[in-house]
């Protein structure tokens, strides 16, 4: 009872100002992410060999090392190079560098899928090789990514707690303060953890429902 | 052939959810005999080949495997299912051992022999359907033929009674179709006994002692090759020889 | 330059021994959640509707928070208070081990159904007991086709292990840490970890493949799993 007290009264109000601090680390990255994703993945598969090859680095470089390692490097590190950022900023700067990676190469499989006639029916119609893939193939692509980019979202959201070692206080910061001072690690971890259960599972949810709606009638994968 | 009856079946039931698969079978195998079955798809053949060694627990009726209960044996099943072969449609080889070892294996776990005799057993298996050349590839390194001899020699080994075969040869090419039904010949004439679904016709006539036709989970009619081919007493029976024969070419036609 | 270059060679020494640390969490977790998640994915597939439902929750509880909740939650409070004084590389282990068994359970679980019915019949119609027929016959087949799918679960703790920081680990993040505290050059060393990282992820994987490829069967788990 005097716990449930605690959760309504205590709890609760800075777990929510940390969930909206959550929501909007996701909100911000996802596009973001997507972007790099695609840019990352055409270079791969249609850039030049000097291109192709950077955004293979680039991808075996951000997947291999961790994203807390990442976040460190972007908000403990730059500054002594003389470029610093906003804990949120540079939360959001090393979740996009990562979710692009990932992204990447879930795009990069669609669009190996694509058939190859679909690019030479656009060039047919006259686009240049630019115009093909922002028009034809990536629109394609993209719908096949969807799943593992699902993924990559839900992964995104529990990942977004690390941005509480930057001191961004999000749900998870939010719930460390709360447990510190009342010392109820326990029961704070355990609310928080239901939190994010929600958020994973509501996400998910939304991410099915936009699979099915994005799905092209009659196109089997 | 009045010999000893060693599997019986009374009054076997099973249902699906509302669907009656199975509706009351029974009858009786005498020791060498061979009883073919035949039946449109869905009437409850595999069913009823599952029921007498217990992969689908029926709902009603009992087997005996030399007077022995089969149903409701509990933990004795592991025991009985050693001496009721089973051949499956789609082979179901264990496609991470070799041939040979696919006839070991249930030698060495439940049999319990050493590896040694196992083996030996295992290509003495082979050699019977003609596959000691094959004996180290994988499963998918044969062709259907050859794999559904495996599978054979992999039941064989465990020297059954009885062998169950559901369609052994309907997932085969139609050449293929021949050194399998060769293998099950040669098992009938050295006194196996054998329940077999199939549709081909041409063995039933030469090996069956009996063909049981079978017709929405009921035994409409049986009788030797020569009485139900030749003199069928229902008319469903007769349309479903002719629809066969229409499939399968003429009836009676040897391999 | 010179200097940065001695400040990294000062440090090297003391950031690799970390490096034992890491690999010995991503190990340690690899078995837990390698028997963990069979265990699981046998319950799910085999067990009665209570078992399966039962991991169903804890692969959906495992697999929804983030390794820092996991880690905060058994560091300072389900440890603490069950009266268990254990080391944090223990619970990092735990935590991460557990967490990774509920991924494993899922890849396990798709490659036991996609053997289909009829190898868990054959096995049985020739005598075997189920236990026997999932030991010998479904389990062999069923890891043999996970093994890409569970090559990917060491870069996911190989990068996650990094985490464990945040309960004060002595991994190569930890130590890195220490280093810029003490000599206030976070890029070269935090380059340097990082560094560590790629190659060990990329190092690893290439031996992972090495490995699937050594213990392929003729034509069996054909294609992409
Ligand atoms: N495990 C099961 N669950 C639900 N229904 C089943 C199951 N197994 C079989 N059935 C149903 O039972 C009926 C009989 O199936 P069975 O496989 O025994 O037929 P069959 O005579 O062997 O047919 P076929 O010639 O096609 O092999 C079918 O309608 C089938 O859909
Ligand atoms: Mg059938």
């Amino acid at each position: 009872m005097k716990d449930l007290l605690f959760i309504r009264e205590v709890l609760i109000p800075p777990l929510l100002e940390g969930l909206a601090v959550t929501i909007k680390l996701i909100f911000f990255s996802i596009p973001f992410g997507l972007l790099a994703g695609m840019i990352i993945a055409t270079g791969r598969v249609y850039g030049n060999r000097m291109i192709s090859f950077l955004c293979r680095a680039y991808v075996i470089v951000f997947k291999g090392t961790p994203l807390l390692m990442l976040l460190f490097l972007i908000y403990f590190g730059l500054p002594s190079l003389g470029i610093s950022f906003q804990p949120f900023t540079a939360a959001v700067i090393g979740f996009v560098i990562c979710n692009g990676a990932y992204n990447s190469e879930y795009i990069r499989g669609a669009l190996l899928s694509v058939r190859t006639g679909q690019l030479m029916a656009a060039e047919a119609l006259g686009m240049t090789r630019g115009q093909a893939v922002i028009n034809i193939i990536l629109p394609q692509a993209m719908r096949r990514a969807l799943p593992g980019i699902s993924n990559e979202i839900i992964y995104l959201i529990k990942y977004s707690s690390l941005a509480y070692m930057l001191t961004c206080i999000e749900l998870t910061g939010a719930g460390k303060i709360v447990a510190s001072r009342y010392f109820k690690f326990t029961l704070v971890f355990l609310v928080v953890g239901v939190f994010y259960l929600c958020l994973v599972t509501i996400a998910g949810r939304i991410l099915g429902f936009l699979e099915k709606k994005l799905q092209i009638p009659g196109l089997i994968k | 052939m009045a010999g000893e009856i060693i599997l019986k079946v009374r009054d076997i039931h099973k249902s699906y959810g509302s669907t009656e698969v199975l509706r009351g079978i029974s009858f009786d195998v005498q020791k060498g005999e061979t009883k073919v079955f035949i039946g449109s798809s869905g009437t409850g053949k595999s069913t009823l080949l599952r029921c007498i060694n217990q992969l689908t627990v029926p709902d009603r009726g009992q087997v005996w495997l030399h007077g022995e209960e089969v149903t409701h044996s509990g933990k004795e099943i592991n025991r009985l299912r050693q001496k009721i072969g089973m051949v499956f449609q789609n082979f179901n080889l264990f496609d991470h051992l070799t041939a040979r070892k696919n006839v070991e294996v249930a030698l060495i776990k439940v049999r319990k022999m050493n590896r040694k005799e196992a083996g030996d057993k295992a290509m003495e298996e082979l050699v019977r359907v003609g596959l000691e050349d094959k004996a180290d590839l994988y499963p998918a390194e044969l062709s259907g033929g050859q794999a559904q001899r495996v599978s054979i020699a992999r039941a064989l080994a465990m020297d059954p009674d009885v062998m169950l075969f559901d369609e052994p040869t309907s997932a085969l090419d139609p050449e293929l179709t021949g050194e399998v039904l060769q293998v099950m010949k040669d098992l009938a004439q050295n006194g196996m006994t054998m329940l077999v679904v199939t549709h081909e016709m041409g063995f039933a006539c030469s090996v069956a002692n009996e063909i049981i036709f079978m017709e929405k989970g009921e035994i409409l009619e049986s009788g030797s090759p020569s009485e139900l081919i030749c003199n069928p007493r229902y008319d469903r029976t007769k349309q479903f020889l002719n629809k066969l024969g229409e499939l399968y070419g003429d009836i009676g036609r040897q391999r | 330059m010179n200097d940065t270059i001695t400040l990294i060679f000062k440090a090297l020494p003391f950031i690799l021994q970390g490096t034992f640390v890491t690999l010995k969490i991503v190990a340690g977790a690899l078995l837990v959640g390698f028997i963990c998640g069979l265990a699981l994915a046998v319950g799910q597939v085999y067990g009665r509707p209570f078992l399966s439902g039962s991991v169903a929750f804890y692969v959906w509880f495992f697999r929804g928070l983030p390794n820092l909740v996991l880690l905060f939650l058994f560091y300072y409070g389900l440890f603490p208070l069950m009266g268990l004084d254990v080391s944090a590389f223990f619970i990092a282990v735990t935590a991460l081990g557990l967490r990774s068994s509920a991924y494993q359970s899922q890849l396990f679980r798709g490659c036991i159904q996609s053997l289909g019915e009829g190898q868990m019949m054959a096995a049985r119609s020739l005598g075997m007991t189920r236990p026997q027929a999932v030991w010998n016959i479904i389990l062999p087949q069923a890891l043999r086709i996970s093994l890409p799918g569970w090559s990917n679960e060491y870069p996911i703790l190989l990068t996650d292990s990094a985490v464990t920081y945040a309960i004060g680990v002595m991994e190569i993040l930890t130590r890195g840490n220490l280093v810029v505290s003490r000599t206030y050059q976070p890029m070269p060393i935090y380059m340097t970890c990082a560094l560590i990282f790629i190659i060990m992820n990329y190092g690893g994987m290439k031996m992972l493949h090495l490995l699937e490829r050594r213990l392929q069967i003729p034509g069996f788990g054909r294609g992409e799993h």
